[in-house]
């Protein structure tokens, strides 16, 4: 049986000494193999007496399970390093960039009209939209602005026919909204419009979004606490809001919003010339003038309105400094807004 | 509206500081746009005489002055022309500080010590530009701090007031608004009646009386206005903004800004027979005081004499009637016209005066006598004369002021809270009301000089706004909720944008009227619609497709060195159609150069047709209509890469590469493809059903077919879905050949078609009979063969 000592040793160096799988398995064939030293061993068990046989079976089979231990574990080891070797021959430079598109962007504009109409949409409001090129009684007459009256000055309308105009603010969409359907009502009306007036602080079309809301209850205080709370959520600040008396023909009261200055938390800058405030938006009780235009009891119900500039909040929001830009479509500026 | 704060607290002086003051005035809807002082910031200037003046002995320009400055006599070297002895000047004197922070030390000019200086307007920063020397009145107190003097401790302040408040477009009116804001009484200027010295009338004739209901007016001889305004008069206009005319158009203005009556005179000497106001006739013409001669249309109200126009009522006189230097006798007019009879009618000729902008808006209608007996007595003072009698004539019935119903149940319905009733009673009084208690509330009058006031809510408005509205409460949001339904077969634009804001595009915001060379090369004939008065030529159509504006913007960024634009835009366009305008809800993208950005794995392949429409493709794909293409012909795209799109067989929009020679005309160096779509369709999409998932394996077959080059893919594979029976679940074009090997006419699609039975395996046979009816179909319909 020495030989059996001897060819354990031979084939456990055999074995650490397979760096791959097909020599280690070429060991496996030479010992274990049908044709191999141990398995021959085990074949010559024959020729021994019955006595010796036991135990000499028992010592070979013992060398045998040690083999094929030996065997896959050097073999585990070596499918390891082979794993490890692929690995860290795939590897590769992670930080080097993604194939494919880039994400694009919205315009500030409609990205400014998504948070405010998401606001309104959050309290039940609806969002309306309407035509552009609008008749002169959506436009004015119905919103209590008579041909001639001093207000169309300040509007400075452009005009298709004598009769139809690029619509000057989005209220005309609230009076096709009053005349197509019953209070209570809360809509928000998004959209562009158009004034013939173009320098560094005007552009010759630009954004509001108007609001309406009637109900039988509705007060200049539930008017006051929705402008407030839209304010503070639209700059994400428990910032200062005043209502100052103004005047528009289709709400009475009406009221100037001013908020307290975002760039200088009312300290007083540049941009709001030194005041502290901001004119921001304009709001009031909406006239009965308008409400029997469309038919809707005066004494029954009462409503209020708002309208913001979109590109003024968008200026303030985001720090644009220019308003042309808006409408410029520089990549470089639109790109700022992912 | 500019006044000088000094002027508003001879009325109504409260205790309260500039600041404080004009804080309370816009708090209550007077707006203050600016507060400026009336002169710039200096010290140690004073009131002093030239008492002799000698020549310079080494400057022809120079005079040598010797100045009584009160206390000592001082010599002054002096440039201004006017410098005279006997005159009355400021004199900054030695240690004076000027505007510009600028100080008076003793100097030597050409040799002659100077120990002050002589000051004009512009110096003190009284006027933008001045000429020489200001003179003083000449009996000024030697002396005198000349801020004392002058009375410059004062503020210009500027209100930017909303059409509603005429009445506060005088000092006497924002002085009853700072007297009521202040708990102050208000007290009115008490008018002295000017006596009339003769009997001296011009006879009027009010023809139009509708549009002017109260016309008054009155003679005065032997005034003398060759001599200029006191300075007094000439510095209240001025820190009111207008210049110093004569006496007499100074005191007329002087009335307007103090009661906001505006008045005219006419030199009585120039009118022929008696004054007629009137409508006016064809073919008249008026040259105005301005310089400017207007040909009157039809109907414009008139002040005339019994030959020709005077003045545009209301609006501008005439330089023919008008008063100068040597006028002798007078006639002052001041009038009521009827608000919404004279609106737009300055406008209407391209004029805007102090006067139409009041007239429009509404005047005191019991203030045209008082201002006549105002203005007589200012200009009786400075340009003496003699007053004749007062003439009114009243042709049609005052502005009706009806009795309003005040009910406290509206104030606590529409304001939120409930207003004590001595506030209701003492705001609305204060303010000029008549307040009477009724049942319930109270019964108001409006006075003569308030047109914003004639129901109920006008009441209301005037008691917020005095009360103040930051006084008024606050009430949180709070409502009832309102459950709509959770609309699921339509999808918001916001999605639509969000998806091709993922696929790499930036969304641009162009103008609504473009330039009419762009719309004609992109609108294929179709008319759109032009503005009147656009802001420019190149903004002057309203745009038929927003295919030209993404190509400006394209254009725009392509100059700026951008290699690779993709953008797009959503609203609206505007046809014109059989049954009207069309405002129909647009969206359009446009990409061009570098497939993505430049990386170290991309090789810069440039975009084509396939890239966008994959893009579109992916917007469309769960639209709710079927969708198809088919070639187009559009003449601004390429004619051999454009295609319409349909939604259940209804045009929807169009895809292609803007045509090469556009593409050069403007200057974009590599191909542009587009594609404009409408909205509506593809915002509808249905609400996804469920079907079984069939548990029976699939069968696909693979087929290469040759067919002709020209032929559109999408014929075949729509041949195929007819031919190839209901078990058809998938269908792929996965190849396209065309070229070495192929009839160069013909062109070989590989198509993959998968079958399944959802109840059962089809069997080999099934699928070949399908399979066989396909070729046999394409065989007969477009000569297809079979590819070896």
């Amino acid at each position: 049986m020495d030989n059996l000592e001897g060819l354990a040793a031979e084939a456990a160096a055999k074995i650490s000494a397979a760096t791959d799988a097909p020599t280690l398995d070429q060991v496996r064939v030479e010992y274990l193999g049908k044709k191999g030293h141990i398995t021959a061993l085990l074949k010559g068990l024959g020729k021994l007496s019955a006595e010796e046989r036991p135990a000499a079976g028992a010592e070979i089979n013992r060398v045998k399970e040690a083999l094929s231990t030996q065997i896959a574990d050097a073999k585990q080891l070596l499918d390891l390093a082979a794993v490890n070797a692929r690995l860290e021959a795939e590897k590769i430079d992670v930080t080097l960039s993604g194939r494919g598109q880039q994400a694009g962007g919205l315009h500030p504009v409609t990205r400014t009209i998504e948070r405010i109409s998401a606001f309104f949409e959050s309290i039940g409001f609806e969002v309306v939209e309407g035509p552009e090129i609008e008749d002169d009684y959506h436009n004015f007459e119905a919103l209590n602005i008579p041909a001639h009256h001093p207000a169309r000055a300040m509007h400075d309308t452009f005009y298709v026919d004598e009769s139809t105009v690029l619509r000057t603010h989005t209220s005309p969409v609230q009076v096709r909204v009053m005349e197509s359907s019953e209070p209570p009502l809360k809509v928000i009306c998004p959209g562009r419009v158009y004034r013939c007036d173009s320098d560094l602080t005007h552009t010759p079309m630009f954004h509001q979004v108007e609001g309406l809301l009637i109900s039988e209850e509705s007060s200049f205080a539930d008017l006051k606490g929705l402008v407030e709370a839209f304010l503070r959520s639209f700059f994400e600040k428990e910032l200062n809001v005043r209502f100052r008396p103004s005047y528009f023909p289709f709400t009475e009261p009406s009221a100037e919003v001013d908020i307290e200055c975002v760039m200088c938390n009312g300290e007083g800058c540049r941009v709001c010339s030194q005041t502290g405030w901001l004119e921001i938006m304009g709001c009031g009780m909406v006239h009965p003038q308008v409400f029997e235009h469309v038919n809707i009891d005066t004494e029954r119900f009462t409503g209020f309105a708002f309208g913001m500039g979109v590109e003024r909040l968008a200026m303030l929001r985001y720090g644009v400094n220019d308003l042309r830009l808006f409408f410029e479509n520089d990549l470089r500026f639109l790109g700022q807004f992912r | 509206m500019k006044f000088s704060e000094q002027w508003l607290r001879e009325w109504v002086n409260p205790t309260v500081g500039t600041d404080e003051l004009a804080a309370q005035i816009t708090m209550a809807g007077l707006e203050v746009d600016a507060i400026d002082p009336v002169a710039g910031v200096f010290s140690g200037v004073v009131v002093a005489e030239i008492v002799a003046t000698a020549p310079h002995p080494d400057a022809e320009k120079l005079q040598i002055c010797r100045v009584n400055a009160g206390s000592e006599e001082v010599q002054i070297v002096c440039g201004a022309a006017n410098a005279r002895p006997g005159i009355k000047v400021p004199l900054a004197t030695l240690g004076a500080v000027l505007p510009g922070d600028f100080k008076i030390k003793k100097a030597k000019l050409r040799g002659v010590e100077s120990f002050g200086m002589l000051c004009a307007e512009e110096e003190l920063g009284l006027a933008e530009k001045s000429d020489g020397l200001m003179e003083l009145p000449l009996d000024a107190p030697v002396g005198e701090d000349i801020r004392v003097f002058l009375g410059l401790d004062d503020s210009i302040i500027e209100l930017g007031l909303t059409p509603n408040r005429a009445d506060c477009l005088s000092v006497r009116g924002i002085a009853r608004e700072a007297a009521v804001l202040n708990d102050m009484a208000f007290t009115d200027l008490d008018v002295a009646v000017v006596a009339a010295v003769n009997d001296s009338k011009l006879p009027i004739r009010v023809e139009a009386g509708a549009d002017c209901p109260r016309y008054a007016g009155r003679v005065i001889r032997n005034v003398d206005v060759s001599k200029p305004s006191p300075l007094w008069l000439q510095e209240k206009l001025r820190r009111c903004g207008l210049r110093s005319i004569d006496a007499v158009v100074d005191v007329t203005n002087f009335i307007l800004v103090e009661l906001g009556q505006p008045m005219h005179a006419f030199d009585l000497d120039k009118l022929s027979g008696g004054l007629v106001v009137r409508h006016s006739k064809a073919d008249e013409s008026l040259e105005l005081l301005d310089g400017q001669t207007l040909t009157l249309r039809e109907g414009s109200l008139l002040i005339a004499d019994e030959q020709q126009p005077l003045a545009l009522a209301g609006i501008m006189g005439g330089e023919a009637s008008s008063v100068c230097s040597a006028t002798q006798n007078l006639f002052l007019e001041a009038a009521f016209f009827t608000p919404d009879l004279l609106a737009g009618r300055a406008r209407s000729y391209g004029l805007h005066t102090d006067s139409s902008h009041r007239f429009e808006r509404g005047v005191d209608f019991e203030l045209p006598a008082r201002a006549i007996e105002r203005a007589t007595a200012l200009i009786v003072a400075i340009c003496g004369g003699e007053p004749g009698p007062v003439s009114v004539v009243d042709s049609a019935p005052m502005p009706e002021r009806k009795a309003i119903l005040l009910r406290e149940r509206r104030i606590a319905k529409v304001l939120g809270m409930d207003m004590a009733a001595s506030d209701v009673e003492s705001i609305l009084a204060g303010l000029g009301l008549t307040v009477t208690r009724v049942e319930g509330g109270w019964e108001v009058i409006a006075p003569s000089w308030r047109f914003d006031i004639s129901i109920e809510v006008d009441l209301l408005e005037e008691l917020a706004r005095i009360y103040g509205y930051n006084r008024l409460p606050v009430r949180p949001i709070q409502d009832a909720l309102t459950i709509r339904p959770a609309t699921e077969s339509k999808r918001s634009l916001s999605a639509l944008r969000q998806q091709l804001v993922a696929r790499g595009y930036q969304e641009a915001v162009t103008y609504s009227f473009i330039d009419p060379a762009m719309h004609k090369a992109m609108a294929e004939g179709i008319e759109g619609v032009e503005l009147l008065n656009p802001i420019s030529a190149d903004m002057s159509v309203m745009r038929t497709s927003l295919l030209p504006g993404l190509i400006k913007t394209a254009m725009h960024n392509a100059k700026r060195q951008q290699p690779r634009i993709r953008i797009f835009e959503a609203g609206q366009r505007f046809v014109k159609g059989d049954g009207g305008l069309q405002q129909i809800p647009t969206l359009a993208a446009l990409i061009t150069g570098r497939r993505t950005a430049e990386s170290w794995n991309e090789s810069g392949e440039l975009v084509d047709f396939y890239d966008l429409k994959g893009d579109l493709e992916s917007l469309l794909s769960v639209a709710a209509g079927e969708i198809t293409f088919a070639p187009g012909s559009y003449a601004a795209l390429h004619p051999g890469q454009c295609a319409d799109v349909f939604c259940d067989k209804v045009l929807i929009g169009r895809i292609g590469a803007l045509h090469p020679s556009l593409q050069a005309q403007w200057d974009m160096v590599n191909p542009v493809y587009l594609f404009e779509i409408d909205q509506k369709p593809v915002l509808a999409r249905d609400v996804p059903k469920f079907s079984e998932l069939s548990k029976f394996p699939e069968v696909r077959r693979d087929l290469a077919l040759i067919v002709a080059r020209e032929l559109p893919a999408a014929d075949v594979l729509q041949a195929i879905r007819g031919a190839a029976g209901d078990c058809l679940s998938d269908l792929k074009l996965f190849d396209l050949y065309q070229g070495k090997g192929i009839d160069p006419e013909r062109k070989s699609l590989a198509v993959g078609l998968t079958f399944r039975h959802s109840s059962r395996t089809l069997n080999e046979e099934e699928v070949n009979q399908s399979v066989a009816a396909v070729v046999q179909t394409l065989q007969e319909a477009f000569g297809a063969s079979l590819r070896n």
